[in-house]
């Protein structure tokens, strides 16, 4: 149990998909202009790494790494140069289904996170956390299912924290050629800076 | 779009209409490899590669791809080339692809890639195309490279491995800048590269 | 022709996964042993570079053709058990140095799975063990190095570890790891840390090495950890004692010869 909660709290701050590996940047500045939809788009990501890293996982674990396809009987095959491409197409389909799926039996839900789903499809974040739990190893489906409840956590955090600076951003007097953009990057920055503080805590 | 200039497709998303600082495309996966230059450029060069050659190859299916499943073709290309360009690093540049590790999987969601193919791409000629991908990696590319070689001197006082700062200023009491190391400080300098460039042409400026 | 009928789409996505799928294998398997080879020269690296530091004044470098200079400077390279027993042979490449065999990551990470069952009490396994060993010959002395693998925060850890004649005293070690934070964990491979290897011993007791957050105080079985990257720097210690322990059987043995030949 130690090592979930480890694992969990180390994802979320330590190992943030944002300010540690700058995974699913595009969206995260694109949709930080208010806290409201940058809420939205956090959850969004939450709710499709939950789902997408433990079905990568078993994919993973059952098909794809050297030796997996043991149980079928071709205990010499390596499947690992397909696994992007099988994970991007997993994505892809388990986006395509909970919008679904949200659209029909939760409208209001819809009415809110719609728009941002077929974001997420093409959102580094997620397929990024699909290849990192690949790299990393997992022991197992609990684990690899922590590390995506952590490190989409710490992406809804992180996108909610910058919208609201950006927020306030706005009745600032920055530099002309700085406004928008280039500032935004800047303070991403210094919240990554602040971000590593976390980096010695031990669990 | 019959007459597209090729010589302002290619040349146009270099500087005045580059992926990364203008139109904020693809940021994912620039930052991550660009505390080496030797690294960033070899990402750069995955991502001309895969930029350029899966738009040709959208851009001579657009007249067949049923459009119901446009956004599928297009990822499966995209995948296609990505995997390529991994297996032959892997065969060829194996301590680079080390170190690249999961960000030349993340081409594939690289903004850049599917946003060139869905904007040009499918309404232009296979060259056109070819050019625009080209054009748009080597924007990329070129930001990646000002990045890690900002980056890569006065965090490591190298230049693609070499030692360029001389023993003396060490000596003097020079030290390397480990905050450059450190992945925030590639959002910071990103910050300056576009700062400046605002700073040159005005009209890209924000209100 | 009408390209948004059910039967076009499905069959141009037909058409285009095999296609995908084709190039893709034909690819991979063309591409596949040249990939292993590269692998095979990581690993070689590694036990060349862990060899030279018995001897400050050879370096290896980094272009250099490490399966000729494998071939010429190794001397034996062998599996032994958990008994200590010389269970298999691995070929040097004397002849052909594209024959050179040497123990991959995957080739560690199995023993590693069997050191689990085996501490879970399944001691039969002990002489199920393959556990590598080369030995080097660098200018005149006989250095052995053995592996150590392990988990680490992230992924997989593992290093390569000279030891002397005498089966105790450590010349030197070089350590790679997968995925660990950069900046903190990844420290484990900068010579900073590596240095601090050269000189010191496996312990006597069940204590055979430890990575010492607060500092080694000059203990010889323990080096300093890495400030910040405690979980990594434990769990290096934790994989170096593990494999030391289950290589001590045959490092005793070169102890008894040292001892009879003096």
């Amino acid at each position: 149990m130690a090592d979930y909660i480890s694992l969990f709290v180390k994802s979320i701050f330590i190992d943030n998909m944002i300010f540690a590996y700058f995974l699913g940047m595009c969206s995260y500045l694109a949709v930080s202009k208010n806290v409201k939809t940058a809420n939205g788009l956090g959850v969004a990501v939450i709710a499709v790494l939950l789902i997408t890293l433990p079905v990568n996982y078993l994919l993973n674990e059952y098909i794809l790494k050297p030796g997996a396809l043991a149980w079928a009987g071709f205990p010499d095959l390596d499947l690992s140069f397909l696994s992007f491409i099988f994970f991007i197409a997993v994505i892809a389909a388990i986006v395509q289904i909970v919008e679904m799926v949200v659209e029909k039996f939760l409208p209001n839900l819809y009415s809110q996170l719609g728009i941002f789903l077929p974001l997420i499809a093409v959102n580094c974040a997620i397929l990024g956390g699909s290849l990192f739990m690949q790299e990393r190893d997992f022991a197992n489906v609990g684990e690899a299912a922590t590390y995506a409840l952590g490190s989409g956590i710490g992406w809804w955090l992180a996108i909610v924290a910058l919208a609201a600076i950006r927020e306030k951003l706005a009745y600032s007097h920055v530099p002309a050629p700085l406004k928008g953009l280039g500032i935004t990057f800047i303070t991403v920055g210094l919240m990554g800076i602040a971000f590593m503080t976390f980096m010695g805590i031990q669990l | 779009m019959a007459n597209v200039n090729l010589k302002e497709t290619f040349l146009n998303p270099i500087f005045k209409g580059n992926p990364i600082s203008v139109l904020v495309l693809g940021i994912c996966s620039s930052l991550a490899v660009t505390v080496q230059l030797k690294g960033a450029f070899v990402m750069g060069l995955s991502v001309i590669i895969v930029t350029g050659v899966s738009s040709l190859i959208c851009s001579l299916l657009r007249n067949t791809i049923p459009n119901r499943i446009r956004i599928i073709v297009q990822l499966v290309v995209v995948a296609m080339m990505v995997i390529l360009v991994d297996q032959v690093l892997k065969a060829y540049a194996y301590s680079v692809s080390k170190t690249l590790s999961v960000y030349i999987g993340l081409i594939i969601t690289n903004c850049i890639v599917m946003g060139r193919i869905e904007a040009f791409a499918l309404g232009n000629k296979p060259f056109a195309s070819l050019l625009d991908g080209l054009g748009n990696g080597l924007g990329y590319a070129m930001i990646l490279v000002i990045v890690a070689f900002f980056r890569e001197l006065l965090g490591s006082g190298t230049i693609f491995g070499f030692q360029v700062i001389p023993q003396c200023l060490y000596d003097l009491g020079y030290a390397n800048n480990g905050l450059m190391i450190l992945p925030p400080m590639a959002l910071v300098l990103l910050g300056c590269v576009i700062w400046i460039q605002r700073a040159i042409q005005k009209d890209l400026q924000e209100k | 022709m009408n390209t948004n009928s059910n039967v076009y789409t499905v069959v141009y996505s037909t058409i285009l996964v095999v296609v995908v799928a084709a190039v893709l294998a034909f690819t991979a398997i063309s591409l596949q042993p040249k990939q292993n080879e590269n692998v095979k020269k990581e690993t070689i690296t590694k036990v060349l570079s862990a060899a030279a530091q018995a001897d400050q004044t050879i370096t290896i470098a980094e272009d250099a053709d490490v399966m000729a200079l494998y071939s010429e400077m190794a001397t034996a390279a062998f599996y032994v058990d958990g008994y200590g027993k010389i269970v298999g042979e691995m070929n040097l490449g004397k002849e052909n140095v594209n024959d050179i065999k040497v123990a991959t990551n995957a080739d560690l990470k199995k023993q590693n799975d069997i050191f689990k069952k085996i501490a879970d009490g399944q001691n039969d396994l002990l002489a199920s063990l393959e556990l590598p060993v080369y030995v080097i010959n660098v200018n005149g002395k006989s250095v052995t190095v053995i592996p150590c693998y392990g988990a680490g925060l992230w992924g997989p850890i593992w290093g390569y570890i000279a030891v002397a004649e005498d089966g105790r005293s450590i010349y030197g070690a070089v350590f790679d790891h997968k995925s660990e934070t950069p900046g903190l964990g990844a420290k484990i491979t900068e010579d900073f840390f590596q240095n601090q290897f050269a000189g010191k011993e496996f312990g006597q007791g069940s204590q055979k090495f430890d990575v010492v957050k607060g500092g080694a105080h000059g203990a010889s079985n323990g080096v300093d950890a890495i400030s910040g990257a405690t979980i990594t720097s434990q769990a290096l210690g934790r994989t170096i004692n593990t494999w030391a322990t289950y290589y001590e059987p045959y490092l005793k043995t070169l102890e008894v010869a040292e001892t009879v030949e003096e």
